[in-house]
């Protein structure tokens, strides 16, 4: 059956939740993070040992689940690290940042020289489009089930940020660390947390693209895509719901190259690979304005401070 | 020392001897006059990447676009190289520096730009801007610029071996190291000792007193950011005239993100880079040796250079406490 235009469409669709996921949790991480008043530059590192430490569980145990577990487990060690190197004074968090993004990546190259060829399980799809009788849609409706976990944490996630105690104890955090101060909040224990949570879910997200998709571990397997995840945030303001449809949009817009050549547009592979990139950088620009600060913006991390 | 100990914790449970490790690494490093001149090559594009971190440093500006400038400086070098073949080959080399330099500090003067006229977060744009560098370079050097003879590893065409910058006489060293050293002099000279540096001083301390004395701090954004630029420009430069000769995508060897580390454990001192640049430049070159010598895998320094850095990030806030107690006894 030909599908033509359609199904660029369809593979722009199926790439925006295959190739989003993982910004979704990198991003959502993030999102905790940084509405605790504070940047994990680090997630690209906690990517890569989740993804590594979920392999290497999955291959061992057999079980790609708990694989998904120790990669969060990981993750929050690494996130609960840079906190507290950050929680001392006069320590810059972008630069601990870099340094935990080398550590981490490191850590993972080492640990996992030997999972570099044996193939471990991999976790289950869920077939949405089994109804379908044309093949690209059906391949495109495959979901994980990490998404769908990655929706509801997403929602969960803005709930608690908006209604409960612990939200609002986070948001004052960020907000102003000396008002926190003064209402008696643990500043730093909260801001621990937090990036160790957000680290959790960072960790889940590497453990996604060694167990799903692209399901291999190699060094090269992220690029870049913990980096992104601070841009990512700026684009949803700072909103868990919005950093869903901000990494469904991401993973669309990098779907779009592979997908146009397809069809026969086979010219200038590299420059579709930067439209996310130059995507992200135009809404900057448009919405971005020195006379005001960002809606949403937690105060502590303002430029203009 | 903490970061040793650490990181012989860290090797022994890898099964190897910590101390045969220091001494190959030593070894591997600064042991030789070979390993030296190892060690100096790795540094040279270190001290020029550091500067595009470290003169934003001064006006308070977070620019992690290092990256961006040296494919930028890379390329732009490579295409101006191409462009005047018959040209003799000072003429060539004087052409590719000011194109790379320039290059790479237009392209990190967008973010100065895009921070100072529309309060875009430089240290997002300039990461955007990293990979968007690449992407055109990988573009132009599989589309236009391609050489026909590169067939799996798409790169433009040689620059031409009499047009490569030579070694320093009596060494293997090329001349970048020397461009790397001078360019880490005259950035502590414009910092230290200009009108222009002091001035860039008083912004990066307080903007609003800055403007009220009058100071164009938009334009001083602007200028530095060019200048940082430039220097990221001129690695890339170097990269393409004295080691590979073209321009491909070896051009993104991390040397721009090793350079942020290297210009926050200088403080963002120029003259402290060049120490800080080398050392760094020792470990990235011992990494092979101790593969070969110890079957640790070569990300083993990776985790060293994490551990260094996270236990010197980690002695800023002591260095806060001992001059408290130096205040408290005086």
């Amino acid at each position: 059956m030909e599908v033509g235009w359609w199904g660029v469409l369809i593979a722009v669709l199926g790439g925006a939740i295959r190739i989003g996921t993982p910004f979704l949790f990198v991003s959502l991480g993030e999102c905790l993070t940084e509405k605790s008043g504070r940047i994990n530059l680090g997630l690209e590192g906690t990517l890569v040992m989740g993804a590594m430490t979920g392999y290497a569980v999955s291959l061992h145990s057999g079980s790609p689940w708990l694989g998904v577990l120790c990669a969060g487990l990981a993750g929050m060690m690494l996130g609960a690290l840079h906190s507290w190197l950050c929680s001392f004074r006069r320590v810059n968090d972008i630069a601990v940042g870099i340094a935990m993004m080398l550590f981490g990546t490191g850590l993972a190259f080492f640990l996992g020289k030997p999972y570099i060829q044996p193939s471990a399980p991999r976790l289950p799809s869920i077939d949405l489009g089994a109804w379908s009788d044309i093949p690209q849609l059906k391949a495109a409706l495959q979901i994980n089930a990490l998404f769908l976990m990655g929706i509801v944490v997403a929602i969960a996630l803005a709930w608690m940020l908006k209604n409960t105690a612990w939200g609002l104890k986070v948001r004052v955090v960020g907000e102003s660390a000396d008002a926190a101060r003064a209402l008696g909040l643990p500043v730093d224990r909260i801001r621990i947390l937090s990036t160790a949570q957000g680290g959790f879910l960072a960790g889940i997200g590497g453990s996604y693209l060694s167990l799903y998709y692209p399901f291999n571990w190699s060094e090269g397997l992220s690029s870049g895509q913990g980096l992104m995840a601070v841009a990512l945030v700026i684009f949803a303001r700072w909103h868990p719901v919005g950093c869903l449809w901000v990494s469904l949009l991401w993973g669309g817009a990098a779907a779009l190259g592979p997908s146009l050549q397809s069809v026969g547009i086979t010219g200038g592979y590299y420059i579709f690979n930067a439209i996310p990139y130059i995507m992200t950088l135009a809404v900057m620009i448009i919405t971005c304005s020195p006379k005001r600060t960002l809606v949403g913006v937690p105060h502590e991390l303002t430029v203009t401070r | 020392m903490v970061s040793m100990v650490l990181f012989g914790i860290f090797v022994a449970s890898a099964g190897a001897d910590p101390i045969e490790v220091y001494q190959t690494m030593y070894r591997a490093a600064f042991g030789t006059s070979f390993s030296w001149q190892n060690t100096l090559i790795r540094a040279a594009p270190l001290m020029l990447t550091a500067l595009c971190t470290a003169l934003p440093g001064y006006l308070g500006l977070i620019i992690i676009g290092g990256e961006g400038a040296v494919v930028m400086g890379g390329l732009f070098a490579a295409i101006a190289a191409l462009a005047i073949p018959t040209a003799p080959p000072m003429v060539v080399l004087t052409t590719m520096a000011v194109v790379g330099m320039v290059g790479g500090g237009l392209w990190l003067t967008i973010g100065g730009a895009l921070r100072h006229y529309r309060a875009v977060n430089e240290t997002i744009s300039s990461l955007l801007l990293n990979y968007i560098a690449i992407a055109i370079l990988n573009h132009l050097v599989t589309s236009t610029f391609r050489d026909p003879e590169s067939l799996n590893h798409p790169s433009t065409h040689h620059i031409g071996e009499a047009n490569m910058i030579g070694v320093i006489p009596g060494t293997d060293l090329h001349w970048g190291l020397v461009f790397g050293v001078v360019a880490c002099v005259i950035a502590w000279f414009l910092m230290h000792h200009t009108v222009f540096g002091f001035a860039s001083q008083i912004a990066g301390g307080n903007v609003r007193a800055a403007q009220i004395a009058g100071l164009p701090v938009g334009r001083l954004i602007l200028i530095i950011c060019f200048v940082a630029g430039a220097a990221g420009g001129l690695a890339g430069m170097v990269e393409v005239a004295a080691i590979h000769g073209r321009a491909n995508d070896t051009l993104n060897a991390n040397y721009g993100y090793a350079g942020i580390l290297v210009a926050f454990v200088a403080r963002n001192n120029p003259l402290a880079i060049i120490p800080v640049a080398i050392l760094l430049g020792g470990i990235r070159a011992s990494s092979g040796l101790l593969q070969r010598a110890h079957e640790l895998p070569d990300a083993t320094v990776l985790v060293m250079q994490g551990i260094i850095f996270l236990v010197i990030l980690f002695s800023e806030t002591l260095y806060g406490r001992f001059s408290k107690l130096q205040n408290r006894g005086g």
